[in-house]
């Protein structure tokens, strides 16, 4: 069964990429990720937090405490206070493309279009195939309306496109008032992807301590169907390739995805849970799925799907909704 | 006397080259002994530390020495370590060298003298410091070197930087070539610390200068195997004497061997040095002879004096010993008719200072006609030498009598020795920029006018100078900068006094300090202030306003608080304040120096990252913007009056002393307004109202569940609790919040937590331990940070009524760590660092304890937190009752804390001899009573004292007695002794495990009564960071910069050994109870106790308002064990220790990852940090696997000798009788 596809202008085997997680960054674990089969490796993000309070950190340290006495000029080996740019990811994505030979794509972080975007020339240079721009913001400052957000978006996109020569991803959270439209302005900014989408933690109450703080929860198949209408809906309108990411664990979820329109599908808790071995049992259950179904490849399968190929689209729209409260049925008892 | 050296000092040291660099001396010096060195052995003291952390800073990058080899540097455990290491390497034949001051050369004296008695060839570099006598002196003199008259070494003098850097040259060069060892030293602080221009010595100078065949015949005295010899011998009186003589010929060539250095080094440099050298007038009749940085101010004012037409001199002296006397006679005008000798040290008692002695008995062998010869004494401790001293010196020399001996610099009022002091002449040159800096330490003040010099010593041809004064404090400490530059040379080695440019970067200095006393007519003052150019003027003391109207002063204005934060920097006001020196003064064009200051910033911070570069860079841009002039015509005195340092209830001393070192008016205080001992008054540190914190805590009692978390963790005593009786609160100020205790005990009482807002830092660390949280708002707790300047007033009404207030009864309040915090603490308000991980220790100590303690205080922070002047922490309560606190030295405190347990020990028994004599005479019970002592606890103690003075009444009817009144009359003297005394020993671990541990060992040992408490910050905090054996694995300190491979040594484990010791390690921030559990055991304890106490420090690189977070994270990864090993439970069948923390439950990475000590060697090398990290998670395991085998291990009891011997001086309870409070 031929599951190639082409993502990011990247010639792929097949579509099950290891999406950005703490996988990649062990390297005895990115090989085992290889040795399933895995396409490409999508690293875990460099954010633009670390970067920039780390070295506020690091500089808060050594230079606010420096010359604070007549004894001591410093409290630290200033010339062991390492660089505190993006250095050690750099090396990380030069150690990969050492121990691997797929495509290792590289994730940056962040929200700003601060000098934080400079390191996406960094990350090229060390040799990364392709770039993942994870828009990763939750929009809290009132101030601040959703055409200024995406135009800040739209004007990292620009600056990175015009920096780059390998190709750009961006991935955005679900939560823009018009997701077509700006999908569309993405698109002709010249992203090469578009990774729907990003989960973004939520958080979680702490009710002994008082505490609002931020956790992890691994996905489960129930993000989905969110990913695949937007997926669905995009799929031939542009000319980004498109990522599913965030839900997908088992074959049916990535039948799914490509049915929708996905150029590949990214999974991470998935493996997280069950180990990269997983991958190789999914493309392998993939292909059975394919053969059994009769079709003759998986691009025959790719967007089969979308609004754009399936036969009632109207159920991608709001139409959806209003259906699916009539199929709706009261369980037993409840009145 | 050479005719052709008339005012010539040594030329070209203004002229700027390509290739000159601006540096201090300390790194001018290191710059040459690194090259010349293989073997470097150090230990850090201030001032010396920067050149051996330079070294090791060049070593570790890979630089090499002239003979292409990495020089190995290697940290020592005391001055004596080190001082026997180089002994071995140079006796192993290599080129060695270490760095020193003050006591820490002494404790190389006695391997200096066997390195002289067998002419190893050898260079040492000292940054002179007063020694330790009286009191503790960080600063310059030639105390230390004077001490080493009798090694047998060679010293040799610099005066500048650039003095220092050739000297250093011509000192290796010698030694290679004269066999006699070398000890070059020039003035700590003055000189170590001046930043100046120096034409940096090419490899080739140095090689030119190195002797290569000198080199191999020194490689060739080498003890080897291969042609051994044997040395070191003992000898008998046979043949001792002469072999003392042997060496002399040495001796005899040495002056000339340095001459020809010097020449040398001229000939390929231009700057020609002379051991003795003359400058002044031709004929001149007035000379002084001195050396040191105190000779360049005096080349400085004779050549004014001369062009004036005087006929005065200056014999600058460069080798001290082998005395040059040939050479200082040459030098010796011969008309000079009357000379005086400068000693910058002091020996008490002698008939004159060395050099004195040593010019007299030069001039007296001489055969000439004998001068009149007189001797002084200036610049002790960094005291001020300046050219009105130099002036007053040559006008005593022109009186007809003049005085024999003398000092200047000071008023002494007692044996009215001083000279004095014209007021008013100063040699300040107007063609120069004199610029002063007023700011603290945190604010980057002194780091801007670093950079400040070096860009002007790049862009420009003049010659520059940058001096910095710090004051004793570590949290909030004054820095004045100090910098010159214009044409030169400038020899001015002392502080500025006429300014052209003043500028203060913390508004508050403005009412503290009189900032504007050095300006200059007409000078340029630049305020850092909060207000606008209209608005600044109403807010300026008066004093600063009459300043500005009254001398005219051209008045800049900038709100660099503001620019620096918007631009993300916090506090850093550096870089802006930076700009502005350079926008205002016009020391540069504006656009070269807005382009030379972005480019410093992209030197200082670039490595650092580029969010730091953008945001330094961003607030240069915008100190332009905001940079203003302030039109001062026409303005008018509206401005605060002065407010008195100290209120006028202040105790006398604090009001006349202790106020005007506050004042930074300490230099006009004469000799009869101080102790002839180095006696001082305690608690004064309340007296100094220093109103650092912007946030002080707002204390919410309807949330408040008392539990005195916050004042448990307060370093500073700056947040208190109080039970008091109900009715206290009559008269309240109406802000004063109280609410009900919630106690089973003392029930109808009132509480109150209260923050003293002037004394608060602002760390922080009492909200982050703060657990109470309002329900509705939990952002909201019992304690939240809130501005201080609203509510200063209000909350210093309320302190003062708060400590007004009835202290608890110390035996009704249960002793948990609740309760404890009710205890009046009797350490208070020091100068240590905002969110100390040390003082919380201290401060529990000194309210478990602080009525009967005696403290014996090693060198470090807490000797300087503990006992800088002016003001110290250590203080009294109302009965006047407090810690006594003493610092012997850094090495010594173990032992000298034994003393003090002798010495109470022997009093006890004394008293209690008198008062078995005088029982039948006294009233019974009340004796036998008294002999029982008091067993431990708050109540028995309180009941011994009624017994003492019951005892007074019953002696004063004695004292009338003839046959028992002269024994009343002692045991009245002495009774006091019959209440038991707690000898504390505290220090850092760089005192317990390293320059101490000998001592601390063997005072352990003894089985005495002493309790030690080792506050453990893992570096060397006081000296800058430096590793210990404390460091913990994996962390980077300097000398352990790549992250320290080998784990912590267990001095715990060591004391265990013993089995008589106690020892517990604590962690106050982890687990209170435990911490206070040990110090009452550790107290109770009949024998010596040990704590070791986790201190977190600014040294490990983190905010501090987190220090109690990562004790439990250090705890709870297994890397911080709590235990309690108490000897007395082997009695009950039971182990002796008990392990107070669980099993590791988090990894070591999750403490260390938010330390930067340990983050720097991860971002660095993350393999090796990995590496490292297993590595300490492996030892805390295999630490912890010992311990749970100890805990487990049933031992027969230990021979109860030294408790038995404690029972008998009457000190305490016997093994196993008395349980501590708060046990069982």
């Amino acid at each position: 069964m031929d599951l190639s596809t082409e993502y990011l202008g990247l010639r792929l085997p097949h579509p099950l990429v290891p999406g950005a997680g703490p996988l990649s960054e062990d390297l005895d674990l990115v090989r085992r990720l290889e040795d399933a089969g895995a396409p490409a490796i999508v690293m875990s993000s460099l954010f633009e937090e670390q970067l920039v309070r780390e070295q506020a950190a690091a500089w808060r340290q050594s230079d606010v405490n420096a010359h604070l006495s007549g004894e001591a000029a410093s409290f630290f080996p200033d010339h062991a206070i390492p660089a505190l740019g993006p250095e050690a990811y750099l090396d990380r994505i030069r150690r990969l493309k050492q121990a691997v030979r797929v495509p290792v794509i590289a994730s940056l972080n962040g929200s700003s279009d601060g000098g934080w975007l400079a390191c996406a020339k960094q990350i090229e240079e060390a040799g990364a195939d392709a770039l993942e721009l994870n828009v990763y913001a939750v929009p809290v400052d009132p101030r601040e309306d959703g055409a200024a957000i995406e135009e800040r978006t739209l004007a990292m996109v620009r600056a990175l496109k015009s920096e780059l020569e390998i190709p750009l991803a961006v991935k955005l959270s679900p939560f823009y008032t018009a997701m077509a439209a700006f999908a569309r302005r993405l698109d002709e900014a010249g992203a090469d992807g578009l990774v729907l989408f990003n989960r973004v933690y939520q958080p979680e109450f702490d009710l002994d301590e008082l505490e609002v703080r931020p956790a992890l929860v691994l996905s489960n198949p129930s993000e989905l169907p969110l990913r695949l209408r937007w997926v669905g809906l995009l799929s031939g309108r542009v000319r980004a390739s498109l990522a599913v990411t965030g839900g997908v664990h088992d074959v049916l979820d990535v039948v799914r995805a490509v049915m929708a329109g996905a150029h590949a599908v990214q999974v991470v808790s998935a493996l997280l849970m069950r180990g990269p071995e997983h991958l190789a049992r999914l493309r392998m259950e993939l292909a059975h799925w394919l053969e059994e179904h009769e079709y003759a490849s998986l691009a025959q399968a790719r967007g089969s799907l979308s609004a754009a190929s399936c036969p009632d689209p109207e159920a991608y729209g709001r139409a959806n909704y209003m259906l699916s409260l009539k199929s709706w049925r009261m369980p037993e008892g409840w009145r | 006397m050479a005719e052709t050296q008339v005012l010539a000092g040594p030329p070209v040291e203004s002229a700027r080259t390509s290739r000159s660099i601006v540096v201090d001396a300390n790194e001018a010096v290191a710059r040459v002994a690194h090259r010349i060195s293989e073997v470097i052995a150090i230990y850090p003291i201030t001032p010396s530390s920067a050149m051996a952390e330079l070294c090791d800073e060049w070593s570790a990058a890979g630089r090499t020495n002239l003979w292409g080899q990495v020089p190995d540097v290697i940290e020592m455990q005391s001055e004596g370590g080190a001082a026997g290491a180089v002994h071995g390497a140079l006796q192993g034949g290599a080129l060695a060298t270490t760095f020193t001051a003050s006591q820490g050369l002494l404790l190389m004296l006695p391997n200096m003298y066997k390195i002289a008695g067998e002419l190893n060839a050898f260079c040492m570099h000292v940054a002179a410091r007063a020694l330790a006598t009286n009191a503790l002196s960080i600063f310059g003199d030639h105390s230390d070197v004077m001490a080493c008259r009798g090694t047998g070494f060679a010293l040799l003098c610099s005066g500048s930087p650039q003095e220092a850097q050739d000297l250093a040259l011509v000192a290796h060069a010698a030694t290679l070539r004269s066999r006699v060892p070398f000890l070059h030293f020039f003035d700590g602080f003055r000189t170590s610390h001046e930043e100046r221009r120096v034409e940096p010595l090419a490899d080739t100078d140095l090689a030119a200068l190195v002797d290569e065949a000198r080199l191999v015949e020194h490689r060739a005295r080498r003890l080897t195997p291969d042609r051994p010899v044997l040395r070191g011998t003992a000898a008998n009186p046979d043949t001792f004497f002469q072999t003392r003589e042997a060496s002399n010929l040495h001796y005899e060539a040495c002056p000339g061997i340095v001459q020809a250095a010097m020449d040398e080094l001229g000939a390929r440099t231009g700057r020609r040095y002379r051991l003795c050298e003359y400058v002044g007038h031709p004929q001149a009749e007035r000379v002084l002879v001195m050396m040191g940085s105190g000779a360049e101010v005096a080349h400085e004012t004779v050549e004014r004096l001369v062009a004036r037409g005087e006929k005065v001199g200056l014999v600058k002296l460069r080798l001290y010993r082998p005395f040059p006397a040939e050479a200082l006679l040459a030098a010796l005008p011969a008309g000079a008719r009357s000379i005086a000798v400068l000693d910058r040290t002091k020996e008490p008692g002698a008939f004159g200072e060395p050099l004195f002695l040593d010019v007299v008995a030069a001039l007296a062998g001489s055969g000439r006609t004998m001068p009149r010869v007189i001797g002084g004494r200036y610049g002790l401790g960094s005291k001020e030498f300046s050219p009105a001293m130099v002036k007053a010196v040559l006008d005593e020399l022109a009186a007809a009598a003049p005085r024999p001996r003398f000092t200047v610099g000071i008023v002494d009022d007692v044996t009215q020795l001083s000279l004095p002091v014209d007021p008013d002449f100063d040699l300040e040159d107007d063609a120069r920029t004199r610029a002063l800096f007023w700011g603290l330490g945190s604010d980057g003040t002194v780091s801007a006018n670093k950079s400040t010099i070096k860009i002007i010593g790049a862009e420009t041809d003049q010659d520059v100078q940058g001096y910095y004064v710090y004051d004793s404090k570590k949290s909030g400490a004054v820095t004045v900068s100090h910098l010159r530059f214009g044409p030169g040379p400038i020899r001015s080695s002392y502080q500025i006094g006429r300014a052209s440019f003043v500028a203060c970067h913390q508004f508050d200095l403005l009412g503290r300090y009189d900032v504007l006393a050095a300006a200059d007519r007409g000078a340029k003052v630049l305020i850092n202030a909060p207000y606008g150019p209209d608005a600044v003027w109403d807010r300026l003391p008066a004093a600063t306003q009459r300043a500005v109207i009254e001398r005219e002063l051209e008045l800049w204005v900038i709100d660099a608080h503001g620019i620096a934060r918007e631009a993300g920097l916090g506090g850093r006001i550096s870089a802006v304040m930076q700009m502005a020196f350079f926008a205002v003064s016009g020391a540069l064009p504006r656009e070269r120096a807005l382009a030379a200051v972005l480019r410093s910033v992209e030197e200082s911070y670039g490595k650092k990252g580029e969010e730091i570069v953008r945001r330094n860079r961003e607030a240069v841009g915008r100190a332009l913007e905001g940079l203003h002039r302030v039109t001062t015509a026409g303005r008018t005195l509206t401005g605060e009056p002065p407010v008195p340092p100290v209120p006028s209830h202040a105790p006398d001393f604090v009001r006349r002393v202790t106020a005007a070192l506050m004042a930074g008016q300490g230099d006009l205080l004469p000799v009869s307004a101080f102790p002839v001992d180095g006696t001082w008054p305690t608690g004064t540190a309340r007296w100094e109202k220093r109103n650092l914190a912007r946030e002080i805590p707002a204390w919410d009692p309807a949330i408040c569940i008392q539990c005195n978390k916050c004042a448990e963790m307060c370093p500073h005593a700056a947040i208190r609790a109080k039970l008091y009786p109900a009715d206290a609160l009559t008269g309240a100020p109406s802000t004063f919040l109280s609410q009900a205790w919630r106690g089973a005990d003392h029930q109808g009482s009132q509480f109150t937590i209260q923050v003293a807002p002037e004394d608060c830092t602002g760390c922080g660390l009492c909200v982050a331990v703060c657990p109470a949280k309002d329900k509705g708002n939990p952002k909201h707790k019992a304690i939240d940070m809130a501005l201080q300047a609203p509510r200063r007033d209000a909350e210093r009404e309320n302190y003062a009524f708060f400590l007004d207030l009835p202290e608890a009864d110390r035996a009704s309040v249960r002793l948990d760590t609740r309760g404890v915090q009710l205890l009046q603490p009797l350490f208070e308000s020091s100068g240590a660092c905002a969110g100390c991980g040390e003082t919380p220790y201290l401060k529990l100590l000194s309210q478990l304890y602080g009525d009967r303690v005696i403290v014996a205080n090693a060198t470090g922070c807490s000797s300087i937190y503990g006992g800088n002047l002016p003001t110290t922490p250590w203080s009294t309560n109302s009965d006047g009752r407090g810690p006594a606190w003493s610092n012997s030295l850094f090495e010594d405190n173990a032992e000298f804390g034994l003393g003090l347990r002798l010495a109470a020990d022997s009093l006890a028994t004394r008293a209690r001899a008198l008062l078995a004599a005088l029982a039948p005479r006294l009233p019974g019970g009340l004796v036998e009573a008294l002999l029982a002592g008091d067993g431990g606890g708050e109540a028995a103690v309180a009941e011994q004292r009624q017994r003492v003075v019951a005892l007074r009444g019953a002696l004063a009817a004695l004292k009338a007695d003839a046959a028992l009144g002269p024994d009343a009359a002692r045991l009245d003297e002495l009774a006091d002794a019959l209440v038991r005394k707690s000898v504390w020993i505290v220090g850092g671990d760089g005192w317990a495990y390293d320059i101490g541990f000998g001592g601390l060992d063997h005072v352990l040992s003894t089985g005495r009564q002493v309790k030690v408490l080792v506050l453990d910050t893992e570096v060397y905090s006081n000296t800058g960071g430096q590793a210990s054996k404390a460091t913990p694995l994996g962390a980077a300190a300097k000398f352990a910069a790549a992250g320290k491979e080998l784990g912590k040594k267990d001095l715990g484990l060591m004391a265990m050994a013993y089995g008589h010791v106690y020892v517990a390690r604590v962690a106050i921030g982890a687990r209170d109870s435990q911490t206070l559990r040990a110090f009452q055991e550790a107290d109770a304890f009949p024998g010596p106790a040990l704590i070791i106490a986790y201190s977190p420090c600014i040294a490990h690189g983190y905010d501090l308002v987190h220090g109690a977070e990562q004790q439990k994270l250090v705890v709870e990864s297994g890397m911080w064990p709590l235990y309690r090993f108490d000897p007395r439970r082997t009695r009950k069948g039971e182990p002796p220790l008990e392990i107070d923390s669980g099993p590791p439950r988090v990894r070591p990475q999750e403490y260390m990852r938010n330390e930067m000590r340990f983050r720097m060697v991860e971002r660095r090398d993350p393999q090796r940090f990995a590496r490292l990290t297993a590595a300490a998670e492996e030892f805390a395991a295999r630490r912890l696997a010992v311990y749970a085998q100890l805990s487990a291990m049933k031992v027969p009891p230990f021979p109860a000798e030294a408790a038995a011997r404690d029972a008998a001086a009457g000190e305490g309870p016997s093994p196993g009788s008395g349980a501590p409070a708060g046990e069982g």
